[in-house]
């Protein structure tokens, strides 16, 4: 058993009062391990949320910079950070709020390449990225890997999220096959997207992760949550893992990670990398 | 009769508010193995109000509570 200093059992004493986490959950999550794919909308809340439980080790990838228009609904950027990167700007408020927690930074674009390599590493990865090519490469490299994964998506005022324990429960390829054309959904930039839906749903993503470091209650597994904030409708889907999955049916088709079309780090045309995932 | 029970820990928690009573009884719990007893002294008020009720919610067994000389409480709580 760690020995927690009096300092962390002030600090965790909220989760060590918790019967479903306790002394062995808070445990747990100092020795877990979580990757988020974005440092943006979603990545934010779910970075300082991680870091404020005390998970003990988060690795953040993002390779662009804060702009001025993130600072809407991006809550761990601040003015003062526009032009910085956006995972050392995270990283500076995670360690803000927690100095306990160690926060790796991988400021590149996830590939077909590099993506096996780096979520190798992890107990649990949280997607909150903006585009349907990372949200397959995500799916399918975690699946391949075995890694436990949060989707998660936001448009306009609504989101989407489900959690996927490979070889178990539905994957995102069980649900919605193929990213769409790249032209057929509205991006980011173009639909809009209420600020505050992005810490909606990056907190559900971030308690699910705590959820699952620590094995308390059930997880969004087989399961697709949605809201639509206007009316704050939530629903629940429910999902079957589907024998036909090209990635995980009884017959996959998919053997070999492919990076489809996707945007290139540093592109100007932020219209390509903001989009979002309508989710529908 | 108390002196037949011997506790296996021992946590002074006197001048310890709430929650953090509560929170140091939960790691002195955890250290020990089920059916053992943790001894846990309490002040009165609060403390000796909220810490009995939340540990048998938890599962673990009250088998003693006694009045100290100085108006403090002892818990014997057997680790479930
Ligand atoms: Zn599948």
């Amino acid at each position: 058993m760690l020995d927690f200093t009096s300092e962390q059992l002030e600090r965790y004493s909220r989760h060590i009062l918790l019967q479903d986490v306790g002394v062995e959950g808070q445990e747990k999550l100092l020795e877990g391990k979580v990757l988020i794919v974005g440092a943006g909308g979603l990545g934010c809340p779910i970075g300082l949320y991680l870091a404020a439980a005390g998970v003990g080790t988060i690795g953040i990838v993002d390779c662009d910079t804060v702009d001025i228009s993130n600072l809407q609904r991006q809550i761990a950027h601040y003015t003062a950070d526009i032009g910085r990167a956006k995972v050392e700007s995270a990283k500076e408020k995670m360690l803000a709020i927690n100095p306990g927690v160690t926060v790796r930074t991988y400021q590149e674009y996830l590939s077909a390449e590099n993506i096996r390599a780096i979520i190798r590493d992890y107990d649990f990865v949280v997607d909150g990225t903006d585009n349907f090519p990372t949200k397959f490469l995500v799916n399918d490299a975690c699946g391949m890997e075995g890694i436990p994964f949060s989707h998660g998506g936001i448009l306009r005022f609504d989101g989407q999220t489900m959690t996927v324990l490979p070889g178990e429960s539905a994957c995102y390829r069980c649900v919605f096959r193929e990213p769409p054309p790249p032209d057929a959904v509205p991006t980011c930039s173009q639909a809009g997207v209420l600020g505050a839906i992005a810490g909606m749903l990056g907190t559900i993503q971030a308690a699910e992760a705590l959820k699952f470091l620590t094995g308390a209650g059930s997880l969004l597994t087989d399961t697709l949550l949605t809201f639509n904030a206007k009316n704050m409708d939530f629903r629940k889907i429910r999902l079957t893992r589907q024998k036909d999955c090209p990635l995980c049916g009884e017959n996959p088709t998919i053997s070999e990670l492919s990076d489809n079309v996707r945007p290139a780090c540093g592109l100007q045309e932020k219209s390509v990398r903001q989009a979002c995932d309508a989710g529908h | 009769m108390s002196d037949a029970i011997k506790p296996d820990a021992v946590k002074d928690c006197r001048k310890v508010g709430c929650p953090m009573n509560l929170v140091y009884a939960k790691v002195e719990l955890a250290k020990l193995q089920s059916g053992q007893v943790l001894e846990i002294l309490l002040d009165d008020g609060a403390p000796i109000g909220n810490v009995p009720g939340s540990v048998t919610r938890e599962g673990h067994r009250i088998i003693e509570q006694k009045r100290l000389a100085d108006g403090a409480w002892s818990l014997l709580i057997e680790k479930k």
